[in-house]
Parts: C-alpha cells; sequence; structure tokens
C-alpha cells in the first residue's frame, strides 16, 4: 500500500507492506539508519521517535498506522543543539543514545513535563548499559538549563546529582 | 611532608585538604620514604596538574600540554548524539543475503539426522554445515575444543548446526523453523555444583575445565591454631552483558580476500578464529571493526565464530552476506557471567587479624573451555581481597555444563570472588562483634606487604585513607546512626548502609601483557597530522577519546591534529584486545612510545613545539617520496614485574586499582524490594586522563553491577536462558538508581599512559558486596547469594 | 498480512462480520511485539482502528467518564481532573511501560489484550468501570469483573469490537493501588492490587495471581465484616479463596501471595480500625 506522512518536516510518499514496522520503514526504505532496534518489544527506547509531538517505540508501530501523521527521527537534529548532552558524558557507546536524544528533545520543548514528572521518570523509557544515566540525566538538565537561561528562570531539574569535575 | 602543595587553581592548600570536587592527588611516596629506596616502581613522584600561576610544584611529572587535557569531550561524541555512527546494521548493504543460524534442540548429544520441511523452496538458500568448513572446525581460543559448527554431537541448547543465507529476512525467519535437528539425547550436566556421573564426563576425566591453586604460608596449621576461624558459603548468578546494539557481523569477498565487519573488541582474535577455521593465509583475511554499541566483555570472544559463520555464508554464496541477531536470540545463545560458588574458610586473631585465608572457587565454564581459564585465574588472584594475611590457599576449579560457554564479561572472575570476600568479612565482624570499618581497617593491605600471590604492593596508594575518603563522603556514621533512628520509627521501611573494599589488576595476568607483545604505531602524515594506529576498539568506553588525548599531550598538538585508524587489520599493528582494563593503560602508554619514536625518527626533540614538529613531518614526506613515516612501540616488560605461572605465585598485575564503595539502602518490608538511596564510588585509579570519561566509567559500571547484584536474574531451561527478553530480563532504568557519587584519589602509575591504571573493569567489583552488606545492615540477615531478587530476599528473612 | 481501514464504528463492526476473526488494533504495544517473530501472525487479518475518529480520546459526562476505545495512558496522564477524581487511574498509567508506551497503549487495549498484569484493568475494575462492545446486531454492556472467562478469554464475540469504556463518578472513602514490577519503572507486574471502599462496599482487584486480572470478593466481604487482623498472614486464609498465583519466569506463588497480603495488610492498616 501506498502511504504518506510527514518526515522531518518533509511529506514523504512511501510504499509499504502493512506488516512493515515504522522503524524498518524508515532505517530500510527510507535509508534513515539513525533511529536503532535495541530488542523489537518496546523495552529499550533505542528505536524513539516523535511521532504526532509524542515519543514512541518505531518498533511497535505499522508504519501504515503513520499515513497523515507527522514523524521526527534524529535525523532532524542539528548536532550544535547536543553541547550539553556532549559535554555530559552523555552518550558512551551510542546504541541507545538516538532513543535518548529524542526523548529529551520531547521534554525540552515541553518542560511543564517536569512539574509532574522528574527527569528520571521521563527517561525510564530509554534503556542506558554504559552511562548509569548520570550522564544522560545532566546531560538533559544542562539542556534543559540553556532554556532556562535565555527564558529567566530554569525548569524544575533533579537536584541532588553531583558532578565530578570542577 | 614536602612538596604537599599543589595546584592553588583547584582550590587546594595541601593534600590534606579535605575535598577537591571528587579528585585527589596523592604524593607517591613522600620524598624521605623514596630515599630509602622502597619503592618498586622506579622514582616516584608528586603529581599536580599543571595549572595557570601554579608555582609550587616542584617535582612535576606528566604535565598535560593541551589545554583542553582532561576536558576534550568524546571525539565521535555527536556523531553519535545525533545517530551517524554507523553499527553492523547500518553499513550500506545493497544485494547482501541475510543470514540465520540453526541451532541444537537439546542441551547434549548425538545429532542423527537434519531435517529440512517439505514448505520451503530450500534451493533459493545458501546453506552451509561443518563440511563446508575448509579448515579446522574450531573457534581457536585456549583450547580449540569449541566447533564452529556442530558435527556429530551437540553440547549445549542452541548451539550453532547449520546456517542460511537467503535475500530474504523473513524468509531466513520463516526457513528456521522448518528446520528439525534430530539429536539422541545424552545426560547432560545442568548444575556445576554437582559432581559430575560416569556418563556426564565429557571433558578429562572429571569434566573440570581448569584447575588452579596458589598458596602462602602455612594455611591448614595455622587455621588448627586459630583462635577463631569463620565459614562461608557465598553464590553469585550469571548475568547478560545487555549491549544496546546486539551482535552482528557481515562478510564478503573482495579481491580474494575474505573481509569481515562488525560489532567486537578484538579484531585480532576474530582475524586469528579467521585464519585457522578458513586455512586461509592472515593476508587474505581483512577484519574492520563497525562502531561497536556496547561490548562488557560480551564481544570479547563471541563475534570470533559468528565472524567465521558470516565468513562461510559469504565465500558459499559469493555474495556479501549479514548476520545480525536480534535481541531474544543474542540473549538466548551468546556468552554471559560464570556463576560462582565460593567458600571461605577464615582464621582470625582476637584482635580481628587476618591469619589464614582458605578460599576454594568453583565456577560454571559451560560447554567448552573458550576463556574460563582466565576468568578463573583473575577470579582466583582476587578471591582473598585487598588484604594483607601470611597464610593463604586458594583454589579454584572451572567446571563444564551443557549450558552456553559462559565468557568473558566486566571484572573477569573478580566480582563473583571479591562478593564473596567482602560479604565473608562482614560476617566475620558480625562474629567478632567488630565494625565492618574497624575490620577492613586492620587488615587492608599497606605499602610493604604482599597479596594472595605474594606480589609485594608498594605504589604509594594509601587504602585506609581511600577507605576513609568514602567514609567522610557518604556521611557513613550519621547515616548509621540516622538509618537506626529511622528504622525504630518505621516498621514497614528499613535502612541500612554497607561497604566493600576491594582491587583490580589492570592488564593481562602475569605475563600476559609479554606474550601479547602489542604494538602501535603513530603515522605522521603529509599534512603533518598523525594518526595512531592500534587495534583496539571504541566500544563506549573513550578509546578514541583517550589516545588523541595521550598523542596530543605527547607530541604538544591539538586533539583535532591527532587521528586515529579504523581498527582495521588492513591498517592498524596488533596491539592485543580491548580486555582488561588495559587499552588506556598499557596501549595508551604504546601511544606515547610511538610518539616519541616518532619524534626521534625525525630527529626533533621534545621541546619541539607543535608548529615545528608538524612542519618536520611535511618536510619528511616531501623528502621521502616511498613509504610511510611511522613512530613504533612495543610492549616491553616494566622490570619488576616477576610471574611464575607453574606455582601461581609472583606478580599477577602490573598495577592494580584500589576502591570503596558504600550503599545506603532501604528495604520495602511489604514487597521485600530493595532501593539505593545513595551509592558513594571512590577509586584510586593512577591518573585520571579525563573527568567526564572516567567517571562515566565508574557510574555505568556501578550500574551494571547493581543490576547484577539485585534485580539481574537468568532463568534457566535446559541450561540455556529462558527469560531471553528484555521483559524477562531486566536491567536498571534511571528510576532503579540513584546518582552514583564519584570520588577519585590519583597516584600515578609510572609505567601507564600519563600515569593511568586500568578503570574499565574496578567498579564492578564493590558494588554487590556493598549492597548485600547494607542489606544484611537494614533488615539484620546475611545473604550469601545474589541477586538478591525481592524474591530471594523474603526467602531469606522467613515470615515476620 | 492484511489490514482492513475503517473509519467509523459502523464500518468496523462491518468488516469483522465479514472478516471473520480478523483482529483489532488500537496502539499496537501488545500486538507488535517481537513482531518479526510472529510469522503465524503475520499471516492474519487485523483490523485497524486508529482512523476512526468516534473513538478517541475521553470525555466527562456528568455521572461518567467514557474512555474511547482509541484513548491512551497519556491522555488520562495529562487530564487534571482524572488526577483528582479517579486517581488510580492515573497511578496505573504512569507505571505501564515508559512514556514511549503510555502514549500509545490504550486503556481498550490493555483490556483486550486480556493479560492477568494488566495495570489498567485492575484500577478500572476497582472503578466497577463498564465495557461497551458493538457489532452489526448491537451494542451490549458489560461489566468488566464480568468480562474475563478465564487466562485470554473474554465475553467478546468475534463481531464485536470494544467502542468504549464507561467509568462511574462518584467518591471514595478510601482507593489504593500498589505495583510490584521487577523494578522501579517500566516492568510488568508481578503482583499488584487496586483497593476502593465506598462505605461498607469493597472492591479488591488483584494483578497476576489468577489466569486474569480478578476481583477478591472473599476478602471483599471479609473486610466489609470488619475482622480483626492481627497480621498479612491473617489476610493470606480469605485470599487463599479469590487468587491463585503460580510460579513463572516473573516471579513465584509464594512471593505473589505473601506480598499481596502485606500490600494490603500495611495498605490498610491505617484504614481499617480492625488491623492490629
Amino acid at each position: 500500500m501506498e502511504i504518506s506522512f510527514t518526515l522531518n518536516g518533509e511529506r514523504v510518499v512511501v510504499t509499504v507492506d502493512p506488516s512493515d514496522r515504522l522503524l524498518d520503514t524508515l532505517r530500510e526504505s527510507l535509508g534513515l539508519k539513525g533511529t536503532k532496534e535495541g530488542c523489537g518489544e518496546g523495552e529499550c527506547g533505542a528505536c524513539t521517535v516523535i511521532f504526532d509531538g509524542l515519543p514512541v517505540n518505531s518498533c511497535l508501530i505499522p508504519t501504515y498506522q503513520s499515513r497523515g501523521h507527522v514523524v521526527e527521527t534524529i535525523e532532524s537534529v542539528s548536532p550544535d543543539e547536543l553541547t550539553a548532552l556532549h559535554s555530559s558524558g552523555a552518550t558512551q557507546c551510542g546504541a541507545c543514545s538516538p532513543g535518548v536524544v529524542m526523548t529529551a528533545l520531547w521534554v525540552r520543548r515541553n518542560p511543564e513535563l517536569l512539574s509532574t514528572h522528574n527527569l528520571r521518570e521521563v527517561m525510564a523509557g530509554n534503556l542506558c548499559r554504559c552511562t548509569g544515566y548520570d550522564g544522560i540525566i545532566d546531560g538533559l538538565k544542562g539542556w534543559l538549563d540553556e532554556d532556562g537561561g535565555r527564558r529567566g528562570g530554569g525548569p524544575a531539574a533533579e537536584t541532588e546529582t553531583r558532578r565530578v569535575s570542577p | 611532608m614536602g612538596a604537599l602543595v599543589v595546584g592553588a587553581g583547584w582550590g587546594m592548600k595541601t593534600l590534606s585538604a579535605r575535598r577537591l570536587v571528587g579528585r585527589h592527588m596523592r604524593p607517591h611516596l613522600s620524598a624521605q620514604q623514596s630515599a630509602t629506596g622502597r619503592s618498586g616502581l622506579g622514582r616516584p613522584y608528586v603529581y599536580c596538574r599543571a595549572v595557570p600561576g601554579d608555582t609550587h610544584c616542584k617535582n612535576q611529572a606528566i604535565p598535560f600540554r593541551t589545554e583542553a587535557g582532561g576536558r576534550v569531550k568524546r571525539v565521535e561524541g555527536l556523531s553519535k548524539l545525533t545517530g551517524r555512527e554507523r553499527f553492523v546494521d547500518d553499513l550500506p548493504m545493497d544485494g547482501a543475503l541475510w543470514g540465520g543460524t540453526v541451532r541444537s534442540p537439546a542441551p547434549r548429544g548425538r545429532i542423527r539426522e537434519v531435517r529440512f520441511g517439505a514448505g520451503v523452496n530450500w534451493s533459493e538458500f545458501v546453506i552451509v554445515d561443518h563440511r563446508d568448513i575448509p579448515g579446522l572446525n574450531a573457534v581457536l581460543l585456549i583450547e580449540n575444543d569449541q566447533p564452529v559448527l556442530a558435527s556429530t554431537q551437540v553440547r549445549h541448547l542452541h548451539e550453532p548446526v547449520v546456517l542460511l543465507a537467503h535475500p530474504s529476512r523473513h524468509e531466513i525467519r520463516r526457513a528456521l523453523q522448518q528446520i528439525e535437528i534430530v539429536v539422541d539425547p545424552e545426560a547432560p550436566v545442568l548444575d556445576f555444583r554437582e559432581t559430575p556421573s560416569p556418563d556426564q564426563i565429557q571433558y578429562g576425566t572429571d569434566n573440570v575445565l581448569k584447575h588452579l591453586r596458589t598458596e602462602k604460608g602455612e594455611v591448614e596449621r595455622v587455621l588448627a591454631d586459630a583462635p577463631i576461624v569463620v565459614e562461608g558459603v557465598y553464590e553469585t548468578g550469571s548475568q547478560e552483558h545487555l549491549y544496546l546494539e546486539t551482535q552482528g557481523m557481515v562478510a564478503w569477498m573482495e579481491e580474494g580476500v575474505i573481509t569481515v565487519s562488525g560489532s567486537m573488541q578484538c579484531p585480532y582474535y576474530v582475524l586469528d578464529a579467521l585464519r585457522c577455521a578458513l586455512g586461509r593465509e592472515a593476508n587474505l583475511i581483512r577484519v574492520i571493526q563497525a562502531a561497536t554499541g556496547g561490548g562488557f566483555g560480551g564481544k570479547e570472544e563471541y563475534p570470533s565464530g559468528l565472524a567465521i559463520h558470516a565468513a562461510l555464508l559469504a565465500m558459499k554464496a559469493g555474495q556479501a552476506v549479514k548476520l545480525v541477531y536480534d535481541r531474544v536470540e543474542d540473549m538466548a545463545v551468546t556468552t554471559k557471567r560464570h556463576p560462582s560458588q565460593v567458600k571461605h574458610r577464615t582464621g582470625l586473631d582476637r584482635h580481628g587479624h587476618l591469619i589464614a585465608q582458605d578460599v576454594e572457587i568453583l565456577m560454571d565454564g559451560g560447554a567448552y573451555v573458550t576463556l574460563s581459564p582466565v576468568v578463573l585465574s583473575r577470579g582466583l588472584i582476587h578471591a582473598a581481597g585487598p588484604y594483607h594475611c601470611e597464610n593463604v590457599r586458594i583454589d579454584g576449579r572451572a567446571m563444564l555444563t551443557n549450558s552456553p560457554p559462559f565468557g568473558a564479561f566486566r571484572g573477569f572472575g573478580a566480582p563473583q570472588t571479591q562478593f564473596a570476600v567482602e560479604r565473608h568479612m562482614d560476617r566475620i565482624a558480625t562474629e567478632l562483634q567488630i565494625d565492618p570499618v574497624e575490620l577492613r581497617r586492620r587488615n587492608l593491605i599497606r605499602d610493604g606487604q604482599t597479596t594472595a600471590t605474594g606480589q609485594v604492593i608498594e605504589d604509594g596508594v594509601d587504602r585506609v585513607a581511600l577507605m576513609d575518603q568514602a567514609l567522610e563522603m557518604s556521611g557513613y556514621r550519621v547515616r548509621q546512626r540516622e538509618n537506626a533512628e529511622f528504622n525504630r520509627s518505621n516498621l514497614g521501611r528499613q535502612r541500612g548502609i554497607g561497604l566493600a573494599t576491594f582491587f583490580h589488576g589492570a592488564g593481562f595476568t602475569g605475563a600476559g601483557e609479554v606474550h601479547l607483545g602489542s604494538v602501535v604505531h603513530v603515522a605522521g602524515l603529509p599534512d603533518g597530522r598523525v594518526e595512531i594506529r592500534a587495534s583496539n576498539v571504541e566500544m563506549g568506553q573513550g578509546a578514541l577519546t583517550v589516545f588523541t588525548q595521550i598523542a596530543a599531550d605527547r607530541l604538544g598538538y591539538p586533539p583535532s591534529q591527532v587521528l586515529v585508524a579504523p581498527a582495521d587489520t588492513h591498517r592498524v599493528p596488533d596491539s592485543g584486545p580491548t580486555v582488561a582494563s588495559r587499552t588506556a593503560m598499557i596501549v595508551g602508554h604504546l601511544v606515547e612510545e610511538a610518539c616519541d619514536d616518532l619524534r626521534r625518527r625525525l630527529g626533533v626533540d621534545g621541546d619541539c613545539e607543535a608548529k615545528g614538529l608538524s612542519q618536520a613531518i611535511g618536510s619528511w614526506h616531501e623528502a621521502n617520496h616511498e613509504g610511510g613515516l611511522l613512530g613504533e612501540a612495543r610492549y616491553k616488560e616494566p622490570p619488576h614485574i616477576h610471574w611464575d605461572e607453574d606455582t601461581y605465585r609472583g606478580d599477577a598485575y602490573g598495577a592494580f586499582g584500589w576502591g570503596t564503595y558504600i550503599a545506603d539502602v532501604e528495604v520495602d518490608l511489604r514487597t521485600f524490594v530493595t532501593t539505593v538511596r545513595d551509592f558513594v564510588a571512590t577509586q584510586e585509579v593512577g591518573r585520571v586522563l579525563n573527568d567526564v570519561l572516567a567517571s562515566g566509567q565508574i557510574q555505568g559500571g556501578v550500574v551494571q553491577a547493581l543490576g547484577w547484584a539485585l534485580m539481574e536474574e537468568c532463568k534457566w531451561r535446559d541450561g540455556a536462558m529462558d527469560n531471553s527478553q528484555l521483559t524477562n530480563y531486566v536491567i536498571p532504568t534511571s528510576c532503579d538508581v540513584p546518582p552514583i557519587r564519584v570520588d577519585f584519589q590519583e597516584v600515578p602509575y609510572p609505567h601507564g599512559a600519563q600515569g593511568a591504571k586500568g578503570i574499565g573493569e574496578l567498579p564492578f567489583d564493590g558494588v554487590a558486596p556493598a549492597v548485600a552488606n547494607a542489606i544484611a545492615e537494614a533488615v539484620g540477615c546475611d545473604p550469601c547469594e545474589i541477586p538478591l531478587t525481592p524474591e530471594r530476599l523474603m526467602d531469606l528473612m522467613g515470615e515476620r | 498480512m492484511s489490514i482492513l481501514l475503517p473509519e467509523t464504528i459502523s464500518e468496523a463492526c462491518h468488516l469483522l462480520a465479514t472478516h471473520h476473526g480478523a483482529i483489532p488494533v488500537a496502539g499496537g504495544t501488545d500486538l507488535f511485539v517481537h513482531w518479526p517473530q510472529k510469522i503465524e501472525d503475520r499471516g492474519k487479518t487485523f483490523l485497524d482502528l486508529s482512523g476512526i475518529e468516534e473513538l478517541k480520546g475521553h470525555r466527562w459526562t456528568g455521572d461518567e467518564l467514557i474512555l474511547g476505545a482509541l484513548s491512551t495512558f497519556w491522555d488520562i496522564i495529562k487530564d487534571l481532573r482524572a488526577q483528582i477524581e479517579l486517581p488510580l487511574l492515573l497511578g496505573a498509567a504512569r507505571q505501564v511501560g515508559a512514556i514511549q508506551i503510555q502514549t500509545r497503549g490504550t486503556w481498550a487495549g490493555n483490556i483486550m489484550n486480556a493479560s492477568p498484569a494488566a495495570d489498567g484493568v485492575a484500577v478500572l475494575m476497582a472503578y466497577d468501570a463498564v465495557v461497551r462492545l458493538q457489532s452489526q446486531a448491537g451494542t451490549e454492556e458489560i461489566p468488566l469483573s464480568e468480562f474475563y472467562l478465564g487466562y485470554k478469554a473474554m465475553r467478546r464475540d468475534p463481531g464485536q469490537v470494544l467502542t468504549e469504556i464507561r467509568v462511574p463518578r462518584r467518591g471514595y472513602d478510601f482507593q489504593m493501588f500498589e505495583k510490584v514490577g521487577a523494578r522501579a519503572a517500566q516492568a510488568i507486574t508481578k503482583v499488584g492490587v487496586a483497593v476502593t471502599r465506598r462505605g461498607e462496599e469493597w472492591r479488591v482487584v488483584a494483578n497476576s495471581v489468577a489466569p486474569t486480572v480478578c476481583r477478591c470478593p472473599t476478602l471483599e466481604s471479609f473486610l466489609a465484616t470488619g475482622q480483626p487482623v492481627r497480621g498479612p498472614h491473617d489476610l493470606v486464609v480469605p485470599l487463599r479463596d479469590d487468587v491463585a498465583p503460580i510460579d513463572d519466569i516473573r516471579s513465584t506463588a509464594r512471593y505473589r501471595e505473601t506480598v499481596l497480603a502485606r500490600l494490603l495488610y500495611f495498605g490498610l492498616r491505617d484504614e481499617c480500625p480492625c488491623f492490629a
């Protein structure tokens, strides 16, 4: 079947089998290899993309369900935005990183979330085996602080994290 | 004590100052001590970081010359964060076939028949079995007993028997269900602790894959006379590495060269294994590491067999083949941490000094020898803990069972044996009614004393001070009081704080590094930049960044002028495997020496600044149109290392890292769930090369070990992992762990890069015992087995 | 795999009538787990509900919260009124998977997947929710507590589609939901319990201790009669009439039984004067 949806701001038309997962369509049919498969069961979050403004696991979405919808992938993110995550050690092996960044990007766009959720809860859908999460949480906090600085008031963030480096 | 004042820029007056935001520099030895020549490590020095305006540093060792120094950001970091890094599954492989693996349905037996089902057009498939192996049907390792593909018998569930390739991955999955391996079953061994019956013997006369023993003093005599003897039996479970990127390999022929690329830690292990199984000359094989999404040991030996599989398929197909495991297959079939049982019998005097340690180790090796002898070895060497005791005997056996072989995993046996000894120390403290801290204070090894293998420790590290630092940082005494108060007023929740003191040897054991004989090249490129050529891979730990930083510092180059060559056996020499916490310390040191050699070849002295060096490299290329400009370094054993492989005595490692970890936990008495409220990780790892990377190694290691301690449990069926799904084998999420508070003390190691020692494995060793000791204090039980899942803790505590 | 894409409920009912055994799909967070390995499922016919506007979101009427079949956990997490009026829904929703699941997973899918571990089902049942099923033959309403017949078995005709879940709006004197998974977030429930009380009327609903999420009628009447409870063990006896936990890959029968009793004991101790 032929479907179209908005991918990273552009309309794409793609022919898919009803059984194709969005993850595979992105990676194989559209060549966007940034989104990773970690488990295929919606546990690890490595395949996180933003779907109509919300983070989802693209391994659990049949592609046809994205017809007419808006999908954003890691390919839409500029490295220039990621200084805070880079500096904090948010990535080590890199396999979870695209998913981590997509969830973090969503949190950054929706800082009001942090009035009900703490940073560790919002990141709980992205498993990381390398960092122990401190680098990720600190990086996200730093990314949010960048905005807070501009807006003249930082969002609520984890207060107990302590960095090692001076 | 002289020369104690260091970097004012760090806001620190003297070395006795309490906190340095997580980093402490210590004098190696005082000037007076060093004058007596006690150090076996050459003349000690006081390290300090060069900081602007620092005029106090009299005896400066290796300053960071680049401004960036410890602040070089991960060089491939943005590429990873933006998803541009190419892992094996991301490589463009147009027209490649997909591979699949048909596996044994039984834990042990004779293969009677392979049945190909009628519902599949098999002519569309490339099919490979053991008869297609041109060389030896073995995955080259310590012993060549593990077949590439089973031929007549199988020794574990999921053992590879037949390989398939087809253009459609879906068709491969369908076809895999249509092949039946018919096996006449034989009696499997499914519990490594039980003595095998005669019909279960599959290795030697007793299924012992390896037996090791080290002994000093007179253990039996001292134990017989000891006023106090404390015994204990401790068990640890297996663990899946759960690197986020699964195992995968692609293979293709390129001008007569079989080329494989994939996720791996050790390109030359893969090369050697291909050479052996394919019966090919090494120059007709090329191994290229693709970006590797985590290893933790899981991609040390396992990728060798996978690479052979991919290569066999590609050679038979005459086409590229891609063999990438999905998560379920990866978890079910690949290596895991060795389960262990450790027995302690310890003699003490009335003051709580260790006078004899008798330790027996049993490890589950799985169905083939693979790396079990060396995992056992490292477990054995660390089994007595970081303590001084004159009489020590450690006896270890790795046993065959019909499980998929257990393999390398961060810590390599040492976490298992140090869980045992550190839990045992707390049991001793309870029996003697001594404070666990005090017991350790009395027994921690002092400079000049020896380890279990008789290695004299004289590295200038004050292990008691390290422990004290952890106690202070965690607020240990205050927490103890607060917890006691809390426990009195809360029936449903109980809190406790516990610690572990531990150590980890860096690099290969004994003469291992000599046997490896690692080589590193640093090439001067025509444009004046340099390129580091080493076979050690980036797998998340930061090798690329640390190598870049080391070379930049050594040459006075900005990091941007330093390249690191891809780990491609056609491009880089064999600098050994990326294992054993050796990359920064040993290979990094070779990078330094290769940089020096490059200067030497150019006739440029050490004072020559970057610009001069860069010009000299350019001029060399103008004058020499042929060949390349290479600085080379080859491993040379530091003079102080003496190891006797036969008696298992001597200097087991060039250097040890040391640590004290403290966990503060709360046990929910409704659910028996343990929550770690605070975790302090204090360690000495020589010089810290990069703050962010180093603390990331510690935090990641701690959290991985928290999983092992509390929640990660392999459930077995016929010897193999049954819960091979991420829903059923759970690892910590961000909500399951507190921020890990990291603290370094630094005593530079003269034979490591810039004074660094190994760091990757150390953090794994102290976590489980600290947590278990904390739980013991919280609920007044004596846990001897991990993981301490709520179910296990409930059974341990009984009905209350 | 073939897929049917209705745009209205009546179209969906028609398609279900003509494609016998077609499997309704909402968010897909259960159905598509390990999808590439589900060779057999890929030969089946699916009825995708995601394009039916009528099924989206939830709405509040004077006496009910009505969850459309496509209403997600995230919809409720974001609704302040749900937090205030029906806090157990929020409590369960926030503990289903992680946010990536909460944004796609639906309450209706949670019911239709029929897992004994379903957190959403437990709290809906404790609130006396009713499911509304529609087919070409008409509509039918069934109390959720009567919907399950056995493991993965439901009172749903293959021609019926679940269109909405109706949750009564009324005050409670007491309500709690406790979930125990293998970790703090993103875990399948090993044992869980939802409890509500209005006057003397108790609802106790347990997860993962029976072939289905289940009400515990014996315990409910035990609590209503106000018998003395000296410790968790006193709750085990009535619970044994209601639940039948088993050993499986995620936990043990003993743990499930013990912890269920302890969750109830510690949770109700301050609520029930008869608890020691």
